[in-house]
């Protein structure tokens, strides 16, 4: 059988003084889309930043592509994205400067050919913001904030795709986009584990979900379709939503 | 222009064109991710190297450097790690390093507070020969860093985490920041004085971010900015006969505050054209080719 994508076994890792991921055993095969549920403080959002080692595991095992973490380096192999409302910093910057920066993944050190720049618009074409490739962050909407921080990391061309939460604050019309992005790369073949907080759109391409609770993998299976996800544990909704920053409100009565 | 024939205004000049060109260099790092203080933290324990040049009979700047970075390095090591007490480690080496300063200072031979304060706020037509090779070459180093790494130290300031999962080196690269911040402090010294460094750092980017919508647009103007006040700041204190650090820095704000009133309508007419795009219509034909009736 082909070695999983991601093996993690018997994974413990502690924040601070709090254990949050307690004995988690999650395999990803290749060309699987695997969904990752759970309340807040299930431990789902530690889970990924483990597979991705920004959180020390103080126990188990992670293996990527066969490969123990500690001896991986092939991180060009992986696309992430971060759980985050906003791809702004402290400066300005562009759409394309943004996405770039995913493409460090292949360039490292070394200088930006012509394969990086094309890489970058079609990035930006898969999540339908080619046109906006010259804006500055600071003027997008929250759904197309997230939609340029996945197109960063599609810019690497990464087999295996982890996402934190990439519905979060997401308008509709921004979520289908990203539905259908999503498609295309499983389509391409890769591998994808996100972490969600309700299946939404993205439901027909979930293979699998599993479903965390206190730091424990409850669930391992078909997604939860029946009951759906606000039967789980501790749900809390959130619904997609206009974003506030977008404009002002003109009443017409002060201006 | 005999301003020009004078040895000690070449070297005040040539001094604060690199000045110029390698604070906001790697102020706007800094100020990217929201580090903008740093530069002053760095000043605060420059003085300690001042202090132990003078009373090692030394060099100050090369000294001033090699404690400058120590500083830094610590700094940064105190960020990453991110102690829950971190700000209060921070405080205890500003004001170590100034305290410090000081008292290294009083107890050099022939070392007075005369002296510190041309280090404090800067004595740029003092500097030495001796002081400009220094400044070159600390400036080639900064500007060589920033330049050059400009993509990797963009992608680590804006969004840490993402940089270190691409496999970049992140903690090489964060070290490098912090060396260069303080390489900077000692360049910037001599010129605008270790208590104004950090306004050189942050105050050209500011400005130009009001203006800006790219990273390499404001990288560019706060550059340009900066070689623009430090250059006109030193003539003028020449002409003048006021000190060369404070009339920079006033300048510098001087020219935040014009771009900042020339941004102000700027930004409303994109915002009004935005909103003019996306504005609500009813199904009607609209009369006369414009209807912009929210120009301001």
């Amino acid at each position: 059988m082909e070695r999983p994508v991601i093996s993690l076994r018997g994974a413990t890792a502690s924040l601070g003084s709090r254990p949050v991921l307690r004995g988690v055993d999650l395999t990803v095969g290749r060309g699987e889309v695997v969904a990752l549920l759970g309340a807040n403080g299930s431990g789902k959002s530690t889970a990924v930043r483990a597979v991705v080692g920004q959180v020390p595991l103080t126990g188990g095992e992670l293996e990527l592509f066969g490969t123990p973490r500690r001896r991986f380096r092939d991180w060009a192999r992986v696309g992430y994205v971060p759980q985050r409302t906003t791809a702004a910093g402290g400066v300005p910057a562009t759409v394309r400067e943004v996405v770039s920066a995913g493409r460090l993944a292949r360039t490292r050190l070394g200088p930006t050919r012509r394969a990086d720049r094309e890489a970058v618009v079609k990035a930006l074409e898969l999540v339908g913001m080619a046109d906006r490739i010259k804006d500055s962050v600071n003027a997008l909407s929250g759904g197309q904030h997230q939609r340029v921080l996945i197109a960063r990391a599609l810019a690497g061309e990464p087999e295996l795709l982890i996402m934190d939460e990439p519905m979060a604050g997401v308008d509709l019309a921004s979520q289908e986009v990203l539905a259908n992005a999503l498609r295309e790369e499983v389509g391409r073949g890769a591998t994808v584990l996100l972490v969600l907080h309700e299946l939404g759109p993205l439901e027909p391409l979930i293979d699998r979900a599993v479903v965390l609770r206190d730091g424990c993998v409850v669930h391992d299976g078909p997604p939860p379709k029946a009951v759906g996800q606000h039967a789980l544990p501790g749900h809390d909704h959130v619904h997609p939503h206009a974003d506030p920053s977008a404009e002002p409100i003109r009443t017409g009565l002060l201006s | 222009m005999d301003i020009l024939e004078l040895a000690f205004m070449q070297r005040a000049l040539l001094a604060a064109l690199l000045v110029g060109v390698t604070a906001p260099a790697i102020g706007v790092y800094l100020v990217q991710r929201r580090q903008a203080l740093m530069g002053d933290g760095i000043g605060h324990v420059a003085l300690t190297g001042v202090g132990l040049g003078f009373l090692l009979n030394t060099s100050p700047v090369w000294v001033a450097t090699i404690v400058c970075v120590v500083g830094a390095v610590i700094m940064e090591l105190i960020r990453s790690y991110g102690k829950a007490r971190g700000d209060i480690a921070l405080a205890l080496l500003f004001y170590g390093g100034m305290a410090g300063g000081v008292m290294l200072m009083s107890l050099a031979p022939g070392g007075s507070n005369a002296n510190l304060t041309t280090y404090l706020f800067g004595s740029i037509t003092t500097v030495s020969q001796q002081d400009i090779v220094a400044i070159c070459v600390l400036a080639a180093f900064v500007i060589v860093t920033t330049v050059g790494l400009r993509r990797q130290l963009f992608a680590i300031c804006q969004d840490e985490e993402f940089a270190r999962v691409t496999g970049l080196p992140v903690r090489v690269l964060n070290l490098l920041i912090a060396i260069t911040a303080a390489l900077t402090v000692t360049v910037a010294m001599r010129v605008v004085g270790l208590l104004l460094v950090s306004a050189l750092m942050v105050i050209p980017v500011a400005a130009s971010q009001q203006l800006a919508r790219s990273f390499a647009t404001t990288f560019a103007m706060a550059v340009a900015i900066g070689v623009l006040v430090t250059l006109s700041g030193t003539v003028t204190s020449y002409y003048v006969d006021v000190p060369s650090g404070a009339t920079i820095v006033l300048m510098a704000i001087g020219v935040f505050l014009a771009l900042t009133a020339l941004a102000t309508p700027l930004a409303r007419k994109r915002a009004d054209r935005a909103a003019a795009e996306e504005r609500c219509t009813l199904d009607e034909p609209t009369p006369g080719p414009t209807t912009d009736d929210v120009r301001v």
